[in-house]
């Protein structure tokens, strides 16, 4: 990215708070969600008049995202405003605890923001109200038109300190935007913020594009794009628009990943009815071939480690999950369940690996240890497939397509996310149809 | 009172027969197994020579109808040598995608490889998969899918 985006972090307290006493739990499904009051940040009077963005209302602005990053997540319960007890720049210096604590808040987040010398400061700190003590304080300064992704590095900040864990809201989705009849869908390339704000579409709609990844710095997107009618992987630089295709492979190449380095790509190639996996580092173009069998060996995706690779194959007769060395030696089976098993994608934290299972009829996501063995089923429904994880494996993002009548009536491809407790399945919403998302790591790292 | 009771169980019966036979008529001409081998979607290379074969779910292997077809459409390959074709490989939606593009690909080839025993010379034959991205049929419903699970040939222009 040549623009890149510099956001100066100040710590304002250096010292953590050790013996807070709020802390909220992510390992199972949260049915008490923590109740966080979102005070809207303060504006300096002093703040410059900007052109495009409403200055006066940003405080709220900032906050709104804040509060709808923190519902999403199904682990807080954001409070509604009106009930607020303090003025926000007097909160922001030292909140009335007990009064907070009546509206039934337990943390609080306050903050002031401003712009001189068209930078744009923010600065947040958050309070614990049951300890009345405050949790942390930070400040950023950057450019005012990035002022949303100040509020959702606030908003990574806060679940950090209070789940222990990193978050996910600094992030992007990238997608296949769809419409028209299903007998001929348009689908082009699209990005957006995670929570769907600024959708951008990458390609033209004038040829068919399936299944983009990101790699590691989310400055690139590997996808399948049927240009002139030769459906190849292809190499999408986002930030200049270049692509190329993968190699000079005499015939379809799909289904790619990056590995974890970044440096190859890892794809299937499809040669005389047979499907095996290869590589492609990009720097020096060497191919190399991973699997070599007569069966379909597809939907390759690295351990983050790089040393080990999940793929599907049917070599044992339907399609099921294997894991190999990252050399191609050593595969093992581990999918032995009822049904079939697909779209293996192995956690970035390495434990789990999250996979589709179609059986009877109807498709599942889920998740399993990478032995196999702890699969555990999130989600049923009619047709849904193709999990992605958050960076920080907590959340996974899919897609789920919807029965059609004739002519295809009433048929829709929608995002979704859960979280791998099982809970808080949710909608994405997106400007026009979608499907084979793929979540980016955290932008700022 | 006895005579409406019969009408009725006449009317019950005729009723019935008459459902059960529309059912298995309606099942009888459009697939065996779940192979479709009907020609509702069926286009014509010639007077004649289908354009598609069907598949079974997750499988490539012809039926012998479909090499039937084959066998017709390597016959009009024969007369009309300056003709190339591109075979397409179509899968139906209840796969997931990547499998299912590695899966038309298989398709379309056990067509390629079929008329090139017929002396179909291979450089005329490009294949092509689809995947499930272009249905036939856009019902959710498994005649539509047994439709879709297919693979076309389609003359080179």
């Amino acid at each position: 990215m040549k623009k890149v985006i510099l956001l100066f972090f100040v710590y304002l307290n250096l010292i953590p708070n050790l013996n807070a006493l709020i802390k909220v739990d992510i390992t199972r499904g949260n049915l008490d969600p923590l109740p966080i009051a979102v005070s809207p940040l303060h504006v300096e009077n002093s703040s410059e008049k900007l052109e495009n963005i409403d200055i006066k209302k940003l405080g709220i602005n900032v906050s709104a995202i804040i509060e709808k990053n923190f519902r999403s997540t199904g682990l807080f319960n954001p409070l509604k405003k009106e009930a607020f007890v303090q003025k926000p720049d007097i909160a922001h210096l030292k909140p009335r605890f007990e009064d907070w604590r009546l509206i039934k808040a337990q943390a609080l987040v306050t903050g002031k923001l401003s712009v001189k010398n068209n930078k744009l400061k923010v600065e947040f700190r958050l309070w614990d109200l049951t300890a009345s003590k405050e949790m942390i304080a930070l400040s950023f300064t950057t450019t005012p038109s990035n002022w949303r992704r100040v509020a959702h590095i606030i908003s990574d900040k806060i679940y950090e300190r209070l789940t222990g864990e990193a978050g996910y809201f600094d992030t992007r989705i990238i997608y296949v935007a769809e419409s028209g009849p299903k007998n001929q869908r348009v689908k082009k390339l699209a990005i957006m913020d995670q929570d769907g704000a600024k959708t951008k579409y990458l390609t033209l709609g004038n040829e068919l594009v399936l299944t983009p990844r990101f790699n590691p710095s989310n400055q690139m997107v590997t996808y399948l794009s049927y240009f002139r009618n030769l459906p190849r992987v292809y190499l999408l630089d986002i930030e200049t628009g270049k692509q190329e295709v993968v190699g000079n492979f005499p015939g379809m190449t799909f289904a790619p990943r990056f590995s974890p380095d970044g440096k190859k790509i890892i794809m299937s190639f499809a040669k005389d009815g047979n499907s095996d996996i290869f590589t492609m580092d990009l720097e020096t173009r060497v191919v190399e071939r991973i699997t070599e069998h007569s069966s379909i060996d597809t939907s390759p995706s690295y351990s983050p480690d790089g040393k080990y690779i999940c793929f599907n194959s049917d070599r044992s007769g339907l399609q099921q999950i294997y894991v190999m060395k990252s050399d191609g030696t050593n595969v093992k089976r581990i999918t032995f369940g009822k049904g079939i098993y697909g779209t293996p994608v192995w956690s970035p934290r390495g434990d789990l690996i999250a996979f589709t299972k179609v059986r009877k009829g109807r498709f599942y996501i889920g998740v399993m240890r990478s032995d196999g063995t702890g699969e555990r089923l999130l989600t049923e429904n009619f047709y849904q497939e193709a999990p992605s994880w958050s960076p920080n494996g907590r959340v996974l993002v899919f897609y789920r397509e919807t029965k059609s009548g004739p002519q295809g009536k009433g048929f829709s491809a929608k995002l979704w996310s859960i979280d791998i407790t099982g809970y808080n399945e949710r909608r994405i919403k997106t400007e026009t149809d979608a499907s084979d998302p793929s979540w980016s790591s955290l932008l700022s790292k | 009172m006895k005579f409406n009771k019969n009408l009725r169980n006449i009317f019950l019966i005729l009723f019935a027969t008459l459902a059960l036979s529309a059912c298995s008529t309606a099942k009888k001409s459009q697939t065996t197994g779940d192979v479709y081998t009907g020609s509702d979607t069926v286009e014509y290379l010639a007077s004649g020579v289908k354009d598609r074969v069907f598949f079974a779910t997750n499988k490539s292997s012809l039926t012998s109808a479909s090499r039937e077809t084959l066998r017709k459409q390597a016959t009009y390959l024969r007369k009309n040598k300056k003709l190339n074709v591109t075979i397409e490989g179509h899968a139906d939606e209840r796969g997931t995608r990547e499998y299912n593009l590695a899966l038309g690909e298989r398709r379309a080839n056990a067509v390629k490889d079929y008329l090139m025993t017929y002396g179909i010379s291979g450089k005329r034959i490009s294949v092509i998969s689809y995947g499930k991205e272009r249905p036939v049929n856009s019902e959710s419903t498994p005649l539509a899918w047994s439709q879709n699970r297919r693979s076309v040939t389609v003359k080179v222009k």
